[in-house]
């Protein structure tokens, strides 16, 4: 790792002398959520907090002829678990020529065309953070990636290699209250790719316009984010192991004007390389999924955001049978809709917003309204709420059911 | 003999003048006003200003390129640089005179590009007095004009120009516009409401030569019924810079060259 990014810290100390331009920005922050179920989870340090923290962000942005360089730093004081800590959230430099460009270093990606929901956006994502009332740029985690952008007349194409495998962060038991399946189970830990050649993931975007519409298609080596679960042994669970089985994915959107709105669809198979006969228990079958979704104005600064979405289990027959009696059973078709409701006021100086999810198969929900005010050009702030239920102890909105919480962030930018 | 020809051409002028009919005026002064050149930079910094005084700044660069006639088909790009909350976004539109816009947005914080809804043209722009269309125009079959006289506005020869809206989902009634006669460009416009009221007032503050066209470079758009006002200043207006196709593409939406946007 250190050979990759070594040269990067150094051009990031020596850069700043050379650059043609340089700009600083960034914002101090704070944020802070409560739950207001009154119940605590197990290994609880903050008591009714799920989030609070202070902290200070630097955007640092210049150049030098053809190439660019950004970091962004976010220094914390962080109150839950009493810690002072610095985060590279992002960190790289830019080649651009005329017909292609390169990034290296700890960079971001958002692709597909879902609200909150991601098919063929397989990086790294930050679950807890967008549970925690926290604002939306921290559901993405940075990656330390090359990423490759080619541009040929017919079409446009993002290379993309990540050397260093990272999960999506998930609620955890010191903030959230949460379903486990082997409580009883206290020795754990947990097992990622190392970082060899054949560990690295590849992800590849190649996009035009198609007929007025932006199409895409999308491929995916690498691995599920979300953990797997093994155990010593089946009858008898002394120890569990997470880890991230193989997975490749492949995919399409579509996206454009249609019926005075903004039609999406979204398509992946899911191929669940240590699974494909789908009689291991612990690791997920292979799947297709796919999304709908259609956003309009309805009136001026009143937009309406729907979707729906479709998560189909591949030999579910033999998901069936690999299952122990009495552990929980994903449905065949796991289903999601959601509903987005936005409208600006006074000068869009006021956003009032509203997001659920609820999932027709699980009969689980989650809904978050917000009330955002911009005081000046600089300083914002948020009051909002995160209310989940519904469906059983185990499924994904089901299982945060006493994780009620209300939370407010306060941004001075500059 | 010649000076008998130069004073007939001179009482024929205004009836010269008068043979443009409304909408040609109109067409005229929507080539002057925002067709001039094959593409155009500026960096505009709009004022949002409060009844009470408070200040809001918009600080952006914008590009603009045309394919095909006047009236036809253009693309913009918009780079923010103030407020902070929006610096690096990016903005994209696609104008098409018969149909809705297409409109992206990028997304730095999160690195994402999304198309956002657009048929709705009266909508404000960025929060200001602005509408969209008062920054990329309206189309002039949306309405019916007609010269309803012609008069002095300072020391400029006016066309005044009544246009009425042909659809009934716009929020004036019916506009009267000031229109140069020497330069077609619209020195001021009058916004009545439903009840005929006036309630939205342009005014073109400053008027300076750009490579040969007159450019409007500072504008106030003023709400009287809420007392909301927005002045517009353009620096480093610029005509015919060579403008790619190309800049107007997600890959420059996602990372927009410097050249460009500066």
């Amino acid at each position: 790792m250190l050979i990759v990014f070594f040269p990067l810290i150094v051009l990031f100390i020596v850069a700043p002398a050379f650059a043609e331009d340089i700009s600083l920005h960034g914002f101090v922050q704070g944020n802070y959520s409560a739950r207001v179920t009154g119940d605590r989870p197990p290994e609880s340090k903050g008591g009714d907090l799920v989030w609070a923290d202070e902290r200070v962000q630097l955007k640092i942005d210049g150049g030098i002829k053809a190439f660019r360089f950004f970091t962004k730093t976010d220094l914390i004081g962080e109150h839950i678990n009493e810690n002072a800590d610095v985060e590279f959230r992002e960190a790289y430099v830019d080649y651009a020529s005329k017909s292609w460009d390169m990034r290296l270093g700890k960079q971001m990606f958002t692709w597909g065309v879902g609200d909150l929901i991601f098919i063929n956006d397989v990086f790294p994502k930050d679950y807890e953070a967008f549970f925690s009332g926290r604002p939306m740029e921290y559901l993405k985690r940075g990656v330390d990636a090359v990423k490759v952008g080619l541009y040929p007349k017919v079409t446009s194409i993002e290379l993309v290699a990540i050397p260093f495998f990272k999960s999506n962060n998930y609620p955890k038991t010191d903030r959230f209250i949460m379903y486990d399946s082997m409580p009883n189970v206290r020795e754990r830990s947990e097992k990622e790719p190392n970082p060899r050649v054949k560990n690295t993931e590849y992800a590849v975007r190649i996009y035009r316009d198609i007929l007025g519409m932006d199409a895409a298609l999308y491929v995916y080596r690498g691995f599920h984010r979300k953990p797997a679960m093994m155990v010593d042994n089946p009858d008898s669970p002394r120890y569990i192991t997470y880890f991230y089985p193989r997975l490749s994915v492949y995919g399409f959107s579509l996206q454009g004007r249609m019926l005075e709105g903004i039609l999406s669809l979204e398509g992946g198979y899911y191929d669940s390389k240590e699974d494909r006969a789908g009689k291991n228990s612990m690791v997920p079958n292979s799947q297709t999924r796919g999304l709908v979704g259609y956003n309009r104005q309805l009136w001026e600064d009143f937009t309406i955001g729907i979707q729906y979405y479709g998560e189909y289990m591949h030999r579910y027959t033999e998901y069936k049978g690999s299952l122990s009696t009495g552990s929980p059973r994903d449905k065949r078709l796991k289903q999601l809709a959601t509903l987005r409701l936005t409208q600006f006021l006074k000068y869009q100086t006021i956003k009032l917003s509203l997001f659920t999810f609820y999932s027709p198969s699980d009969k689980d929900y989650m809904i978050n309204p917000e009330f955002k005010y911009s005081l000046s050009d600089h300083v914002w702030f948020a009051v909002g709420g995160n209310v989940f239920g519904g469906g059983k102890p185990h499924t994904e909105f089901g299982q945060l059911n006493k994780d009620d919480n209300i939370y407010t962030v306060v941004r001075y930018e500059f | 003999m010649i000076r008998y020809l130069i004073v007939l051409l001179i009482m024929l002028l205004p009836f010269e003048a008068f043979a443009l009919t409304a909408e040609e005026v109109m067409k005229k002064s929507q080539a002057a006003f925002l067709y001039q050149g094959k593409d155009f930079k500026a960096r505009v910094m709009m004022k949002l200003i409060s009844k009470g005084g408070a200040e809001r700044i918009r600080e952006l660069t914008m590009l603009r390129k045309n394919y095909g006639d006047v009236g036809g088909d253009q693309k913009y790009f918009i780079y923010f640089f103030q407020p902070a909350d929006v610096r690096d976004m990016t903005f994209m539109v696609y104008k098409y005179p018969a149909k809705d816009d297409d409109r992206w947005l990028f997304v730095p914080a999160i690195n994402m590009v999304r198309r956002i809804a657009a048929q709705d043209k009266r909508s404000s722009f960025v929060g200001s007095d602005f509408t969209y269309e008062d920054v990329s125009g309206r189309d002039i079959e949306d309405d019916t004009h007609a010269i309803v006289k012609e008069e002095r506005l300072g020391a400029r020869d006016c066309y005044v120009v009544k246009s009425t809206p042909k659809a009934g989902d716009v929020d004036y009634s019916y506009k009267i516009s000031w229109i140069d006669k020497t330069n077609f460009l619209p020195l001021k416009e009058e916004y009545y409401d439903r009840k005929g009221e006036l309630y939205k007032v342009f005014t073109a503050d400053e008027i300076k030569d750009v490579k040969g066209f007159p450019t409007v470079t500072k504008r106030t758009m003023k709400n009287l019924q809420s007392g909301h006002r927005t002045e517009v200043t353009y620096t480093k207006a610029n005509y015919n810079i060579g403008l790619p196709d190309d800049a107007f593409t997600e890959r420059y939406l996602r990372k927009p060259e410097r050249r460009w946007i500066d």
